[in-house]
């Protein structure tokens, strides 16, 4: 009985070609906007979480310089007005768990034949503990390494792949960075790009006391640009943001209403946001995407209807040889349905195409999950249902022999 | 004493129309025994389509009761209605009622898709009426394919195909020759003689001889019921043929 009507539904669909294509297309068309925006939508998510977790968790970052919107950059600009005694005395504040002072700048690098253009950090090794860096090879260098200011670096993927090659294992060799030789310890995992999309693994640390005497000499001796903090907990943060401003406040001698020569990021927060962000657009993608979806069950409904009009003699005929309501019901709202499910199967292939598509071509991350996949088929089948589901009722609902004298 | 099959008490039909009510039918009353043969006659617009489609659980008197097998329709539910249209009854419609877009097997196998009977012996049965009524060769053509007699031919086939007690006929041989009409005719007296219950209507007296009782529709009333022939004892014409259609359905 089941499949007999099925039998019916598909011989009915194949009565009305190309109509049934142009309401089939409009499924098509929602189901992979829904299909192919949920692949974007959620990689981008997961390129962001990703990002967050490499940035490692609660963290502040206090740069040197008045605040403004453009404070990183005119960070870099004017001499640092922070130094690493200020460091020293953040370490000793309520809820700091982690204090890593930090100079930086670009610097050239050469291993025999291979020149190499790169971010040079100079820290302490606390500076790893906070981000929650692991070497992939090799050792870190540490506090004595500070204290003699010794020419050891630590190097990232990138670099290893961009001056070494393959064949040849960094750990022990010797590259020269602004021409003066630095032996290399170890190599740093692999980070991936910030949320700004900046290489992390294109850098390489080096001690702090270094960077400042030997690669970047021309600053106040001490200073740095930047001092990163890591509070003990998510709940902490707020006290340890309040104790960094006054403690430096107090060490700089800034009086209240005056302009500070620093300011006070809060890097989780940030994150946090642009996650929020993400979260947001692919919220949007995926809305403006059901929309099309919502378009297309109202094109099945007005085609059902007019279906339902067109075929009233053959209703009437139906019931008068002893079809039930429900027999008529079910064999237009089979019609509804399989309408939106094939036009969603086709749909769910072109989305996944398409998705596949734009990471070719543009390389931003997509994932198609099957849950993304199971909720497009599973919102197609309930909307060819619910937009069936009128148009069938209306043609269960005739009267037979009013039907058959329809002309 | 035979059972009634139909019971027919104070019936009345007005159609509503811009110019308000229009009787068609005015206090009609019949009893139908099981078994008999009825010819319905009449001038046209008499109300003879009109009372079968009361009969056949097809539309609803505007007073009156009708009682089928001892049921009052009136009291049946929808479903129970369907079920008497698909397996009591068999109804063959004055315009054919075909579905355009399908084979005559499946026109004539459609009442058994609602019964509920399997793809294989849907077209089985389906494939021996048609071919009792002379159509094996156009099992898979449609219904514009061939000629209006052919028509008449599949739709009383489809009335067949789910073995009805009753069979009701609006004009069955309209549309057909009289060499057809014959053959059509003796089909009706073999279901009888097999103890099917037969209604049909038609214009022409010959063909109302067939049948056991003759009943006049004039303007909405019966005016006229002679029964020429006891109940079961109706005679073939014609050559006598071998139970053709017991034998199929
Ligand atoms: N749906 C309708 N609305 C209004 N009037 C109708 C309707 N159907 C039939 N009639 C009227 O009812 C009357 C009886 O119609 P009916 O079809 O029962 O006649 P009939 O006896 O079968 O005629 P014929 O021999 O021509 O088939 C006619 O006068 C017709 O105009
Ligand atoms: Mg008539």
């Amino acid at each position: 009985m089941f499949t007999a009507m099925l039998g019916e539904a598909w011989h009915a669909m194949g009565a009305n070609r190309l109509r049934t294509f142009l309401t089939m297309l409009g499924m098509v068309i929602g189901v992979s906007a829904v299909v192919l925006m949920m692949a974007i939508g959620q990689g981008a998510e997961a390129a962001v979480k990703r990002s967050i977790s490499a940035m490692g968790s609660n963290l502040f970052v206090v740069l040197s310089g008045p605040p403004s919107a453009g404070g990183a950059r005119s960070a870099t600009g004017n001499a640092p007005s922070l130094n690493v005694k200020d460091a020293n005395a953040i370490s000793d504040l309520d809820g700091v768990v982690g204090v890593a002072p930090v100079t930086m700048g670009k610097a050239q690098i050469v291993f025999g034949s291979n020149n190499w253009n790169t971010d040079i950090i100079g820290t302490t090794p606390s500076y790893l503990d906070i981000r929650g860096w692991n070497l992939s090879d090799g050792y870190a260098f540490s506090e004595s390494d500070i204290r003699s200011a010794t020419r050891v670096a630590l190097v990232g993927k990138t670099i290893v792949q961009n001056i070494f090659g393959d064949n040849i294992d960094p750990i022990g060799k010797t590259i020269r960075i602004k021409q003066s030789p630095f032996v290399i310890l170890g190599v740093l995992d692999s980070k991936g790009q910030t949320l700004d999309g900046r290489d992390q693994d294109d850098t390489i640390i080096v001690p702090l006391t270094t960077a400042q005497r030997k690669l970047f000499g021309n600053q106040l001796p001490g200073s740095v640009r930047q001092i990163m903090v890591q509070a003990e907990s998510d709940n902490t943060m707020p006290m340890v943001e309040q104790g960094l401003n006054s403690l430096l406040n107090q060490r700089h001698n800034i009086r209240e209403g005056s302009d500070s020569d620093f300011s006070v990021r809060n890097l989780t927060a940030i994150a946090n946001s642009a996650a929020e962000t993400t979260r947001t657009m692919s919220l949007l993608l995926g809305a403006i995407a059901s929309v099309s979806l919502l378009v297309g069950g109202i094109g099945i409904m007005n085609i059902m209807l007019v279906s339902v009009t067109e075929r009233t003699r053959e209703i009437g005929i139906r019931m008068a040889i002893g079809a039930r309501q429900r027999d008529i019901l079910l064999q237009f709202l089979l019609e509804a349905i399989v309408i939106s499910i094939v036009g969603c199967l086709i749909g769910i292939a072109i989305g996944v195409g398409g998705a596949i598509m734009v990471n070719i071509i543009t390389k931003a991350e997509i994932i198609i999950s099957v849950n993304s996949v199971a909720i497009a088929f599973g919102v197609a089948a309930s909307i060819g249902v619910f937009f069936g589901f009128y148009p069938a009722r209306k043609a269960a609902m005739l009267n037979p022999i009013e039907a058959l004298r329809y002309q | 004493m035979q059972k009634s099959v139909i019971e027919v008490s104070g019936l009345y039909k007005d159609y509503q129309t811009a110019a308000g009510p229009f009787p068609v039918l005015k206090d009609v009353n019949l009893r139908i025994e099981n078994g008999d043969y009825v010819a319905i006659m009449g001038p046209s617009g008499s109300g003879k389509s009109t009372f079968m489609n009361i009969l056949g659980c097809l539309d609803k008197p505007s007073k009156g009761q009708y009682v089928l097998d001892g049921h009052p329709v009136a009291n049946m539910e929808q479903n129970a209605i369907a079920q008497v249209r698909n397996r009591t009854i068999g109804f063959v419609f004055q315009g054919f009622n075909l579905l355009a877009r399908s084979s005559l097997l499946d026109n004539v196998a459609l009442p058994l898709v609602y019964a509920g009977v399997d793809k294989t012996e849907r077209h089985a049965r389906a494939k021996l009426l048609l071919e009792k009524v002379g159509l094996a060769k156009y099992l898979n053509s449609r219904p514009n394919q061939i000629s209006g007699g052919q028509q008449q031919r599949v739709a009383i086939a489809r009335a067949l195909v789910n073995k009805p007690s009753l069979i009701l006929a609006d004009e069955p041989t309209g549309n057909l020759d009289s060499v057809t009409s014959e053959e059509i005719m003796t089909l009706f007296s073999e279901l009888n003689q097999e103890g099917i219950t037969i209604v049909l209507v038609t214009h022409e007296t010959d063909i109302a001889e067939h049948a056991s009782r003759q009943v006049r529709f004039l303007d909405g009333r019966i005016v006229q019921d002679t029964r020429t022939r006891e109940i079961g004892t109706t005679e073939t014409f014609g050559t006598p043929t071998n139970n053709i259609i017991s034998e199929a359905i």
